[in-house]
């Protein structure tokens, strides 16, 4: 099997407080994994553990059974984009590509090839200071991608991208994992994760919540809830809980609305046809991922705003 | 969804062996490519040796004066204070600015040998700093003594201790760009960093004098007065009332502060989270 990242019992403290607290997760080739969290559950300091740029407290990560610091040259075995911002605004695209690849005895026509790839080889002996973040963005996955790597990791790469770089960031993603390397994506929105991810990571407050597929975690979040609209809504709730479904009045008076959970929306359109109640609207409601999220999140958000912590 | 049987696996390309002279050719591009590089070192190297021929115009006892003293003119403090500002600040710079900007983290991912990194860092310092040295340490001389020969008191090169003082004072850039560049990777924050290597460097041998033993010992363990000896060619007065530094401990002064700082710099990194 190609490399796999392996997170066992990593925990991260600084001083009193704890970053990441035991957390054990495995990340597998031929896969987009997101890594999902709301801001300060630990994802950065868990990637830069992983990239041995911090020392753990206590437990390990490894990339393909290694610790990612045993490697004397990284660029072949893992490529990262932490923070765009990782630069020196004074050199230029191909400068700051050209340095990182002779550090790790790549060729130089590998700099041209990445930069074409990311679409900055216009700008490529343009000073990076004078980038916008989505350039930044650009040359950063061009930086992750120098040394062809089977592993590669991004913190936030949609960050400050328009939306044609948001697109073609997804496609680039699918098709590294396509390729059958394995690709860690780290958000706190899980609506960049829908239409990218295969698998989830999440955490919160440094503990694992969920490691799953995303379909797996769709299904198990929010229930699925039929909404009904009708003129007849008392008795129409009445019919509907001695069938054993639970109803939730929704909307505003005039135009009210039944949340119902328990009962398909073929069953609620019969036992509305046999007893005579007229329905305008019937619609089921799918599962959402950013609300299954927030449900699993709620507890450990580490910033709420309006309340005195 | 991929599944895992239909993936193509990825390999990584057979790996070239690691090679120190990689790292050297990588820091050298970092070096070569900021604009700043050249402009600062042509910059420095005017203005010292112009402070050498300012300071040769305006000896007025050249002509009468004991030969002994005349290749002093050469490197008057405003040169060589200006050669340790600017090297030891340029040397922490090469760290600093990869700190300051995260740019280190994307070195350490490139290069997970940390310590490697800054010895390819200060082996590039190191060579930069001497051929800057050596151009404005032997520019310094030779104007001053084309100043002089039109007074008939020029000194030539193989005058005895002409050469030590050439060689004290281009060696002066390595070693403070060394110090600054130590100092960098243990202190991390610009400002930190260039108020202690301009306190420790320039500031803190003025504090001491020559006339008790101890406190002259403290000063001659410090880079500046040490190249001060060094690039004195004459002996010191045998009834004079100061103690005076040692030529061979003045060398070993300027060794070991570049060595300490720079080992100090490598087992620090090694241990510290990025």
């Amino acid at each position: 099997m190609g490399a796999v990242i392996e997170v066992s019992e990593l925990t991260k403290r600084y001083g009193s407080k704890t970053a990441v607290d035991h957390l054990s997760f495995t990340v597998r080739p031929g896969q987009v994994t997101g890594f999902l969290g709301p801001n300060g559950a630990g994802k950065s300091t868990t990637l830069r553990m992983i990239l041995a740029l911090d020392a753990p407290t206590s437990g390990t990560a490894t990339v393909d059974g290694v610790p990612f610091h045993r490697h004397p040259r990284g660029l072949r075995h893992v490529g990262a984009l932490l923070d765009a911002g990782q630069v020196h605004g004074g050199r230029s695209a191909a400068a700051h590509l050209s340095a990182l690849a002779r550090s790790n005895g790549i060729p130089r026509r590998r700099v041209d090839e990445v930069l074409q790839e990311v679409g900055l080889a216009e700008v490529a002996n343009r000073r990076i200071g004078g980038f916008s973040l989505g350039m930044k963005q650009r040359l950063g996955i061009a930086t992750a991608l120098l040394g062809d790597p089977p592993v590669l990791m991004f913190d936030e790469p949609i960050n400050g991208m328009d939306p044609e770089g948001v697109l073609w960031v997804r496609r680039l993603f699918r098709r590294l994992a396509a390729e059958g390397r394995t690709v860690f994506l780290s958000s706190h929105l899980m609506s960049e994760m829908e239409n990218t991810a295969d698998q989830l990571v999440i955490i919160g407050r440094g503990r694992l919540i969920a490691a799953e597929s995303v379909r797996d975690f769709a299904a198990r979040g929010t229930r699925r809830s039929v909404v009904v609209a009708t003129p007849q809504a008392a008795e129409l709730a009445a019919v509907l809980t001695a069938a054993g479904a639970s109803v939730e009045p929704e909307g505003s008076a005039g135009a009210e609305r039944l949340a119902v959970t328990g009962l398909p929306a073929d069953r609620i359109g019969a036992l509305a046809f046999e007893n005579r109640i007229r329905l305008d609207e019937l619609t089921t409601r799918a599962a959402s991922l950013e609300a299954a999220f927030m449900e699993l999140t709620a507890d450990s958000t580490e910033y709420l705003a309006g309340q005195p912590r | 969804m991929t599944t895992l049987t239909s993936v193509p696996r990825v390999t990584p390309a057979a790996e070239p062996p690691a090679r120190f002279r990689d790292l050297l050719a990588s820091e050298w591009i970092k070096t070569r490519s900021l604009r700043s590089t050249p402009w600062t070192i042509a910059l420095t190297v005017l203005f010292v040796i112009g402070s050498a021929a300012v300071a040769t115009m305006s000896d007025n006892a050249a002509r009468s004066g004991p030969a002994d003293f005349l290749p002093f003119d050469a490197y008057p403090p405003a040169g060589s204070w200006t050669l340790i500002l600017v090297a030891s600040s340029i040397g922490a710079l090469t760290v600093v600015s990869e700190y300051s900007s995260g740019l280190i983290r994307t070195t350490t991912v490139a290069v997970p040998a940390r310590g490697s990194v800054v010895l390819a860092k200060a082996a590039v310092t190191a060579a930069l700093w001497t051929a800057v040295g050596t151009v404005t340490s032997t520019g310094s001389f030779l104007v001053s003594q084309a100043i002089l020969n039109g007074h008939h008191a020029g000194v030539p090169i193989t005058h005895p201790g002409v050469f030590r003082a050439l060689a004290a004072s281009a060696l002066l850039a390595p070693v403070c760009a060394l110090v600054g560049l130590g100092l960098g990777v243990l202190l991390r924050h610009a400002a930190a960093t260039m108020v202690t290597s301009v306190f420790t460097l320039l500031m803190l041998p003025t504090m001491f004098s020559e006339s008790n033993r101890w406190s002259a010992d403290i000063k001659h363990a410090l880079v500046s007065a040490a190249w001060k000896r060094l690039a004195q060619n004459w002996e010191p007065d045998p009834g004079s009332l100061g103690y005076t530094a040692t030529v061979s401990g003045s060398w070993l002064v300027y060794a070991l502060w570049p060595l300490i700082t720079v080992a100090l710099a490598v087992l620090v990194v090694r241990r510290r989270d990025v």
